[in-house]
C-alpha cells in the first residue's frame, strides 16, 4: 500500500465531486419543482423534463467522476483507508449547499451533520466485513 | 407520506441494490489486470448476472428516489439523511445475512441514527 499525494489528490477529488454532484441534482432539481408522483403521465413528463436540465446532467457527470475515482483509487490504496476518509463527503455537500445554492443551515443541523460524519467514520473504520483480516495483503 | 416512501425508497432500493451487484460481482470474479480486454471480458461477465440487472435496476430507482427528494428538499438535508444506509446495512447484514456486526461498528451505526435525527429536528 502506498499513502502519498496521489492517494489524497484521489480522495480529494471523490471528495468533492461526490458532494458536488448532490448539490448540482439539488440545484437541477430546485429550478423542476416539486414532482407529481401521480397520475403516471405527470411523472413521465415530468421525468423527461428532468433529463434537458444542464445541472442534472453536470451533477451526473460529477457523480461519475467521483465514481471512476473511487475505483482507481481502491485498486491501490487500501478500503479501510479510502472509506473513513469518504466520511467528510457529508460535510462537505453541507458546507456546498450552503455556500454555492445560498440553502439555510440550522445549527442542529450542522450538529447532526458532524455527527453522522463521525459516526460514518466510526463504522467504516471498523471495516466492512469480518473476514477481512484474511483477505488483508491481497489489496 | 411521499416523504416516507422517498427516503425509504432512497435507503432501501439503494443498499438492495448495493447488495446485489456485490453478489454479482462475486460471481464475476476478480478482475485479474486492468488491461482493456479484461476490463471487457469483466464487463460482459457481469451483463450476463441476472443479480447484476437486479442491483443496477433498484439503485436507478433509488437515483429517481433522490431526485424526487431533491426537488422538495435541500441538498444539506437530503443526502445527510441518506446516511441512514449505514443502519440500513448493519441491520440487513445481521438479519438477512447474519453477519456478526462488531462492537465499534453499532456505536457508529447509532452515531449516524444520532445524527440523522438531529438534522431531521433541524429541519428549519
Amino acid at each position: 500500500m502506498r499513502v502519498g499525494l496521489k492517494t489524497f489528490l484521489m480522495i480529494l477529488v471523490m471528495v468533492i465531486a461526490g458532494p458536488l454532484g448532490n448539490v448540482l441534482l439539488g440545484k437541477g432539481m430546485k429550478r423542476i419543482g416539486a414532482i407529481p408522483m401521480w397520475p403516471a403521465s405527470a411523472l413521465l413528463h415530468e421525468g423527461i423534463r428532468i433529463f434537458t436540465s444542464v445541472s442534472i446532467w453536470l451533477g451526473i457527470a460529477s457523480l461519475i467522476t467521483f465514481f471512476v475515482s473511487y475505483m482507481l483509487v481502491l485498486s491501490w490504496a487500501d478500503y479501510s483507508f479510502v472509506q473513513p476518509a469518504s466520511s467528510l463527503a457529508y460535510g462537505v455537500v453541507a458546507l456546498l449547499g450552503y455556500a454555492v445554492l445560498g440553502e439555510r443551515v440550522s445549527p442542529l443541523r450542522w450538529l447532526g451533520v458532524a455527527i453522522i460524519c463521525l459516526g460514518v467514520f466510526v463504522v467504516t473504520r471498523t471495516g466492512p466485513r469480518t473476514t477481512q483480516r484474511e483477505m488483508k495483503g491481497q489489496s | 407520506m411521499r416523504d416516507l416512501i422517498l427516503f425509504t425508497t432512497i435507503v432501501a432500493a439503494g443498499t438492495g441494490g448495493e447488495l446485489c451487484v456485490s453478489r454479482a460481482m462475486k460471481n464475476v470474479g476478480e478482475a485479474l489486470s486492468f488491461h482493456p480486454a479484461e476490463i471487457f471480458r469483466v464487463i460482459l461477465r457481469a451483463l450476463k448476472q441476472p443479480w447484476m440487472w437486479a442491483g443496477v435496476s433498484m439503485m436507478a430507482l433509488a437515483f429517481f428516489a433522490l431526485l424526487g427528494a431533491l426537488s422538495v428538499y435541500n441538498v444539506s438535508f437530503v443526502v445527510p439523511i441518506t446516511a441512514l444506509s449505514y443502519v440500513a446495512g448493519a441491520l440487513g447484514g445481521l438479519l438477512f445475512l447474519h453477519e456478526r456486526v462488531s462492537f465499534w461498528r453499532w456505536i457508529g451505526v447509532l452515531l449516524v441514527a444520532i445524527g440523522v435525527t438531529f438534522v431531521f429536528l433541524g429541519k428549519s
